[in-house]
């Protein structure tokens, strides 16, 4: 951040600044990271945001597997990351201090409650003594308080019981975190009297909860550390905004694109982090023409979306890694049968169950050749929660146009990201709207006759007249006929390959996203890389160095003329949250010497990572 | 069952140019026929009506059908079907799959759909073996069936599939046999039934399994071995000598003896298609002791998949219109006026 913390003035101002809230699972900091993002938001700052959750649901209190963190980058400023280094920690108990205090910018602020840290607490989370008091923070500023009690103290007159009264806590610290960053509290309290309608005591008691930790800041005679600050709101477009989520963005494109195709939606789901989300959803948009149905596993679920398809509908159906193995069989019938169908993937660390809860990007080789044959297929990678909205109706075109089985890759990341999203405007996108063939054409109707896109007709079943038989035996060209032939299969596999290859066509070229087009150094990603690649080579570049970003959308086919762009950099560096997929993918298609650079933690980049790679090959 | 408007077609209008490939002799043969010329009774309409498979020799029935056909993957045409309904609530689903197909690795998808109830019919060619991979034993397959995978005879026991089906829900259990001269009206009953209609049809692999169900399908066993069932009719057999009754203290079925004719008098049940229990005893009915029972089991329809969706969908959206611009604008929203300084 452009000021330092420790500011004289009474209210600071702020260009950016990242803060975590980490607490036990318990502690709801998820809820109190989603309101403070909700504030940010309707300050006018630009943000980014990274949940950070256990993988255990109830994780036993006071753990240190069991910290649950919501980490918020906001400025004035473009934001594209949830940010390296946080500048504020709050710290709910001893677990989440020592979870999070590494990755803490030095100097910057630790909120502690000191009414989590007993003997208990410490002994939970391997602190021989307490750290508060060992002097082992001292590269920081240290706030330490009784947030437990000052928030017992202010729930007393609604009478909760001990356990219900804590639960007020993270409100409380909300109420300072508001206060700290020179916030309305309205929308919050709108917000829990909503949410609370059914239980109005409850409602209240948070509400005094958050008005106590505001006040605390307000009035509270601490000298030192704690300081108000401000962020002007960020420089944007003028328009209506609201905040987004991955998850939701593909859910609001997936029905945008069906609308567009003029077609009802059948969603097939089976529940599975980070995907889930989508399914819930969709579940709630039935006046939009969506059915969905949780299946029984994964493979029902891809195959009820296909028979979908096969009836007439959009078929869509979403999973991570092991989802997505489960329903490799069915994407061939699908490619086979030339059936339009969108497959989601958010995805999530593997291999096996892996990591369910963190980010990866590892799933490049599946979508593009995980599947048993040569079985082409589009696919399509989002950058962010925004960005994700555009690319499930890119996916719903291709897969109609085309009529193929599309995969549309989101992660972890983008599904449970939020950030600020102006409302497009419905009517700047262009209809694709679907042509059923519903009466036999001159010269006789031929299942697998072919358009100029290499797409066969889609007629619905209850057509009169164009009765016929599909299936994943091979099928003769034309008559889609069982047909084992060589020459048959030889010529089917080929109009195949050619036919998802000729989405080129109506994709744009690659552009560079940042710099330009050749030069010493590119930075070559795709999915939510972005954010971080992005602030990368702004800076370096700000620095004097020749460093471009190009980032992809689409991953297969990639654009046409993407290998003569990468051929104009001297060097061509693929950062990716995987062991080199991409980059394989790079040196297959063109030749090129594609470097990569790695990142397999379950976390994204950090800036300072990639800023380091640049410097190093610059 | 579709609530369609009658067609008039004949057996021809069913079938297909494509050159039958199941071995000679093979039960598929049969039961085809028997379904072709059950379509035009029903008052089929050819271009409403969808035979979806899974894989195995059964599988490929839908290509000798003059309908929309979908011959989809190995065990998952339940879940095919169910997108289709879903999708289409006016199509006439028909599904067929193997003992294999449909009991093992579709097992899963076979028990949901009849728990659902999904209006389809289920024709399950249950010939007690793998006959599409050269004859491996099935989950249907008699202890002890020696196949090359188990050249020392099996040693799992067996799926009974009715008992499956009525385990997993179904308001539908009928049972034929390939050859049977009365598939085609069980085939009827099941098209009649609303809701998933499940019928196991015997069917006659002539070169893995030949004549496993010869003891009560040949001629000379069928008045011993077959217990053909009908509504409100006493459960007889072996020309009317024989029948079964409930023996009051074990709470079982037996077979008694029947003396001209005085049915009543020897204690012999009438058939309510309605009765659960005793549909589940007549399924599990060990075959030896008891003839097989054959014709409609139990038969008593309760409300559809497909339609509780429909309908829940319609309650859902009442009153709502669908407005692509409101619901992307939904959500805690706030407006930019002031562009700032350096756009
Ligand atoms: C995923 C998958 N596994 C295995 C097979 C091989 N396979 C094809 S049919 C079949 C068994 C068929 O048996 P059944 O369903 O009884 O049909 P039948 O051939 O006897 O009519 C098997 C194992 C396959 N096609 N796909
Ligand atoms: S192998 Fe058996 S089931 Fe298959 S076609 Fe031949 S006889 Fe029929
Ligand atoms: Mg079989």
């Amino acid at each position: 951040m452009a000021t330092a913390l420790k500011d004289q003035d009474n209210v600071a101002s702020a260009e950016r600044v990242v803060v975590r809230f980490a607490g036990d699972s318990g502690d709801g900091m998820q809820l109190t990271g989603g309101q403070f993002t909700l504030s940010s938001a309707m300050a006018g700052n630009d943000f980014a945001t990274f949940p950070d959750f256990p993988a255990e649901i109830r994780a036993p209190q006071g753990t240190l597997f069991g910290v649950s963190a919501f980490q918020i980058n906001f400025g004035s400023t473009a934001i594209d990351t949830a940010g390296d280094r946080p500048d504020v920690l709050v710290a709910m108990n001893p677990a989440a201090l020592k979870t999070n205090v590494g990755s803490l910018r030095e100097g910057g602020l630790i909120i502690a409650d000191t009414g989590e840290f007993g003997k208990r607490n410490l002994d939970k989370a391997k602190y021989e003594v307490n750290p508060l008091e060992d002097g082992s923070l001292a590269p920081y500023d240290l706030l330490a308080f009784d947030i437990s009690a000052l928030t017992l103290e202010a729930v007393k007159p609604f009478g909760l019981g001990n356990k219900e009264a804590l639960r007020c806590k993270n409100m409380w610290t909300l109420g300072l975190a508001l206060w700290m960053f020179d916030r309305d509290r309205q929308p919050i309290v709108d917000w829990l009297n909503a949410k609370f309608a059914k239980k109005p005591d409850i409602a209240e008691a948070n509400i005094a909860a958050l008005n106590a930790g505001h006040a605390y800041g307000e009035t509270a005679e601490i000298s030192g550390p704690l300081k108000q600050h401000h962020v002007d709101p960020a420089p944007a477009s003028p328009g209506l905004y609201r905040t987004v989520n991955g998850a939701e963005a593909v859910a609001l494109g997936l029905v945008a694109g069906a609308q567009l195709a003029g077609l009802p939606m059948f969603f097939g789901g089976y529940p599975i982090t980070p995907a889930s989300a989508i399914l819930h959803h969709l579940s709630r948009l039935k006046e939009f023409g969506v059915t969905t149905f949780q299946a029984e596993d994964e493979i029902a679920a891809i195959c009820s979306a296909i028979g979908a398809s096969y009836a007439g509908q959009l078929g869509v159906t979403s999973s991570s890694g092991p989802g997505i193995a489960l329903k490799g069989e069915a994407m061939g019938l699908a490619i086979m049968t030339e059936l339009p169908l969108v497959i989601v993937n958010s995805q999530r660390g593997g291999p096996s169950t892996g990591l369910p809860t963190k980010t990866e990007q590892s799933d490049l080789y599946q979508a593009v050749f995980g599947r048993n044959g040569d079985a082409p297929m589009p696919v399509v990678a989002a950058r962010s929660p925004v960005d994700v909205f555009d690319c499930a109706i890119e996916a719903v075109r291709l897969a109609v146009q085309y009529m193929t089985p599309v995969m549309l890759l989101t992660d972890g990341y983008i599904a449970n990201a939020a950030e600020p999203w102006k409302v497009p405007d419905m009517d700047d996108y262009k209809p694709f709207e679907v042509q059923f063939l519903e009466d036999v054409p001159e010269g006789g109707y031929l299942p697998y006759a072919r358009d100029r896109k290499l797409a066969r007709p889609w007629v619905k079943p209850g057509t009169p007249g164009l009765m016929h038989r599909i299936g994943g035996i091979e099928k003769a060209a034309g008559t889609g006929h069982i047909d084992y032939s060589p020459e048959n299969h030889a010529q089917m596999t080929g109009i195949r390959a050619a036919k998802v290859m000729g989405v080129q066509d109506s994709i744009p070229d690659q552009d560079v996203t940042l710099g330009e087009p050749g030069g010493k150094l590119a930075l070559v990603g795709w999915g939510s890389t972005y954010g971080p690649i992005h602030q990368a080579v702004r800076r370096m570049r700000r620095d004097g160095h020749d460093v471009s970003h190009i980032h992809l959308r689409h991953i297969w086919p990639m654009p046409a003329n993407l290998g003569d762009l990468l051929k104009s950099y001297d060097k061509v560096i693929v950062p990716e949250m995987n062991t080199g997929q991409l980059k394989t993918l790079l040196r297959d298609q063109y030749l090129i010497d594609a470097q990569p650079l790695t990142k397999v933690t379950g976390q994204p980049f950090t800036i300072a990572e990639l800023e380091l790679a640049i410097q190093g090959a610059s | 069952m579709n609530d369609m408007t009658p067609v008039t077609t004949t057996l021809k209008d069913w079938e297909t140019d494509q050159e039958v490939r199941w071995c000679p002799g093979c039960g598929d043969y049969a039961i085809l026929k028997a379904v072709q010329r059950t379509m035009p009774q029903i008052g089929g309409d050819p271009a409403n009506t969808v035979f979806i498979s899974g894989i195995g020799c059964s599988s490929r029935f839908p290509y000798y059908m003059e309908t929309y056909g979908f011959h989809t993957i190995h065990g998952r045409a339940p879940a095919v079907a169910t997108g289709v309904k879903l999708a289409n609530p006016d199509l006439d689903v028909w599904i067929i799959t193997g003992d294999g197909d449909g009991l093992s690795i579709g097992g899963n998808h076979m028990m949901h759909l009849v728990r659902r109830n999904l209006d389809c019919q289920i024709m399950l060619f249950n010939n007690e073996i793998y006959g599409l991979t050269k004859g491996q034993y099935s989950p249907t397959s008699r202890e002890g069936t020696t196949t090359p995978s188990t050249p020392f005879g099996s040693v799992d026991h067996p799926a009974e599939p009715c008992s499956f089906a009525l385990g997993s829900g179904a308001r539908f259990i009928a049972r034929g046999f390939d050859v049977s001269k009365d598939l085609p009206d069980v085939l009827k009953a099941a098209h009649a039934h609303k809701g998933a209609a499940f019928i196991e049809i015997f069917q006659n692999c002539i070169v893995y399994n030949k004549d496993v169900f010869g003891e009560f399908t040949e001629k000379k066993n069928a008045a011993t071995g077959q217990l053909w069932l009908n509504d409100g009719e006493p459960m007889l057999f072996d020309g009317g000598t024989k029948g079964l009754a409930l023996n009051n203290d074990t709470l079982k079925l037996e077979v008694v003896d029947v003396a001209d004719g005085d049915w009543q008098g020897a204690g012999v049940r009438v058939h309510d298609v309605k009765n659960r229990m005793m549909a589940q005893m007549l399924v599990e009915m060990p075959f030896g002791p008891f003839p097989k029972a054959l014709g409609v089991l139990y038969d008593d329809p309760r409300e559809t998949f497909e339609s509780a969706v429909v309908e829940q969908m319609a309650e859902a959206a009442k009153g709502k219109t669908p407005n692509l611009q409101k619901l992307v604008s939904k959500g805690q929203t706030w407006t930019v006026t002031d562009p700032g300084p350096d756009l």
